[in-house]
C-alpha cells in the first residue's frame, strides 16, 4: 500500500532527524509556560485564559513545521518522482499531512494536559482540551499542507505561508478553545465537538486533492 | 510510441525552442542535444509531464500524455537532474522506498541484487549522505533495474559516473533497447549505443 509506505518513510526520516520534532514540541511547551510565569499565579485568571493559550501556542508550534512538510523532498528531487507515481498524488499527499500530524501534533495532544495543570484546569476540562487537541491538530497539518504546496520554493515562503494558513486556522481555534470554555461555564460542548469534527471530515476530503493540484502548479 | 509535435517552450520572455518534432518508437533511442542552456531540460520535464509545453502536443501511443496521466506514468521512469534520493535514509531504503512511491514494490534481496549488480555491494545499510556523488547517482539509477517501465526519460544519467559504471549503464540501455523499451536521452559524453533507431535532436 503506497500510503504506508509513504508514512514509514517520513516517520523514518523523523527519526533520523529529531531535532525537527522537539523544535516543535519544546516551543510549545515554552511558550504555553510562560504565560503563568509572566501573568502571576491569580488562579481565576490562568484558568479563563488557559483554552486560549494552549490552542494558540498549538497553532504557532504547528506552524513552525509547516515549511519543512515538501521543502527538503523539493530539493533532493523526491517530490518530482511522487508527483510522477502512478498512484495517485492525493494519496500520496494523505499520507504526507498523516506523518506530519503524528510527528508534531500527536507530541502537543500528549503534552497538552500536562501543561493545562499549570493553569488550575479542572480534570475534565484537561480531558475536553486533549480532546479538542485531537480532532484540531490534524486539521491544521491537512490545512498547513496545502499552504506549504502553495508556497514551495518560493524566496520567504516561510512567512508567506503563515499569511495564507493562519486565517483558515481561525475557525478551529475558536472552536477548539470555545469547547473548553463551554465545559468550565457547565454548559454542553458536543456542538463545539461536531464542529470540529466537521472541519477534521471536510479538510480530509478537500485538503490532499487541493495540495496535490498546488503542487503540480509549484513544481511546473 | 512517443510523439512531439509543434512543441515550444518559453522562459519567462524568452523562447528557448519552438515546433519540435519527433517521433519514437519501440526499440528507439533518442539523443537531445545542445549547448547549455538550449532547454534540453525543460524538453524532458515536458516529456515526463512535470510541465507543459508552452505550444504543442505530447502523444503517447497516440493520446496525450495530459489526459492520460497516471496512465502515462505507470510506463514511464524519469531520472533527473537530481538524485532523488534522501541522504537520511539508507541506500537500500531509498531504493525500495522509492520503487513502492513509483508503484512497484521489491522485496529486500531484488534490491539488493539491483545494488550489487551496480557495484554498491556491501553498502546497502550505509546512510546516502556519507556517499560520493557518483555513488548518489548510481542509487539513483538503481531504479532503473528493478522498474517495468517501458519509456526511460534520463537526464545527463552518465554524469559523475566512472569508466565501469558509464558502460554498465550503456549495457543496460543497449539491452533496454533490444526489448522493445525505449530511451529518451540527454548526454554531453559521446556514447556508443546499438540501437534498431536513433533519433537525434539537435536544440539550437
Amino acid at each position: 500500500m503506497i500510503i504506508m509506505w509513504i508514512i514509514k518513510r517520513d516517520l523514518l526520516l523523523a527519526i533520523r532527524r529529531q531535532s525537527d520534532v522537539l523544535t516543535t514540541l519544546f516551543f510549545f511547551v515554552i511558550v504555553v509556560s510562560l504565560f503563568p510565569l509572566s501573568v502571576g499565579p491569580e488562579m481565576n485568571m490562568l484558568r479563563a485564559m488557559a483554552p486560549g493559550v494552549v490552542w494558540v501556542a498549538a497553532l504557532l508550534a504547528s506552524m513552525l513545521s509547516l515549511n519543512r512538510m515538501f521543502s527538503n523532498d523539493y530539493m533532493d528531487g523526491t517530490l518530482e518522482q511522487m508527483l510522477l507515481s502512478p498512484q495517485s498524488l492525493s494519496l500520496l499527499v494523505l499520507g504526507k499531512a498523516f506523518a506530519h500530524w503524528l510527528v508534531t501534533g500527536i507530541p502537543l495532544v500528549i503534552m497538552a494536559p500536562i501543561l493545562g495543570i499549570q493553569y488550575d484546569l479542572p480534570a475534565e476540562a484537561l480531558v475536553v482540551l486533549t480532546l479538542t487537541l485531537l480532532l484540531g491538530t490534524p486539521v491544521l497539518s491537512l490545512i498547513g499542507a496545502i499552504g506549504a504546496a502553495l508556497t514551495l520554493g518560493l524566496r520567504g515562503g516561510s512567512v508567506l505561508i503563515s499569511l495564507l494558513v493562519l486565517p483558515l486556522y481561525i475557525p478551529v481555534l475558536i472552536f477548539g478553545a470555545g469547547a473548553v470554555e463551554a465545559n468550565m461555564a457547565g454548559i454542553g460542548f458536543d456542538a463545539h465537538l461536531s464542529l470540529l469534527g466537521a472541519f477534521l471530515l471536510a479538510s480530509l476530503a478537500l485538503a490532499p486533492w487541493a495540495t496535490a493540484s498546488s503542487l503540480r502548479v509549484s513544481l511546473e | 510510441m512517443l510523439q512531439g509535435i509543434n512543441l515550444a517552450c518559453t522562459r519567462g520572455d524568452r523562447e528557448l525552442f519552438k515546433d519540435v518534432n519527433f517521433s519514437l518508437g519501440t526499440g528507439g533511442l533518442m539523443q537531445v542535444r545542445g549547448p547549455n542552456g538550449s532547454g534540453k531540460t525543460s524538453l524532458l520535464r515536458m516529456l515526463c509531464g512535470l510541465s507543459s509545453p508552452a505550444a504543442g502536443e505530447i502523444l503517447w501511443c497516440g493520446e496525450a500524455i495530459r489526459v492520460l496521466n497516471e496512465d502515462y506514468f505507470a510506463a514511464m521512469t524519469y531520472i533527473g537532474h537530481l538524485s532523488g534520493t534522501k541522504d537520511d535514509l539508507t541506500v537500500i531504503e531509498n531504493l525500495r522506498i522509492s520503487s513502492a512511491l513509483s508503484g512497484y514494490e521489491i522485496s529486500e534481496d531484488q534490491a539488493s541484487e539491483a545494488l550489487e549488480n551496480l557495484g554498491l555491494g556491501g553498502r546497502e545499510r550505509l546512510l546516502v549522505r556519507v556517499l560520493s556523488q557518483g555513488q548518489r547517482r548510481r542509487v539513483g539509477l538503481a531504479r532503473l533495474l528493478t522498474c517495468k517501465t517501458s519509456l526511460w526519460i534520463l537526464d545527463e544519467p552518465l554524469v559523475a559516473l566512472d569508466a565501469m559504471a558509464v558502460k554498465f549503464i550503456q549495457g543496460l540501455l543497449e539491452r533496454h533497447l533490444q526489448q522493445d523499451g525505449m530511451v529518451v536521452m540527454t548526454t554531453h559524453q559521446e556514447i556508443d549505443i546499438a540501437a534498431a533507431s536513433i533519433v537525434q535532436l539537435q536544440l539550437a
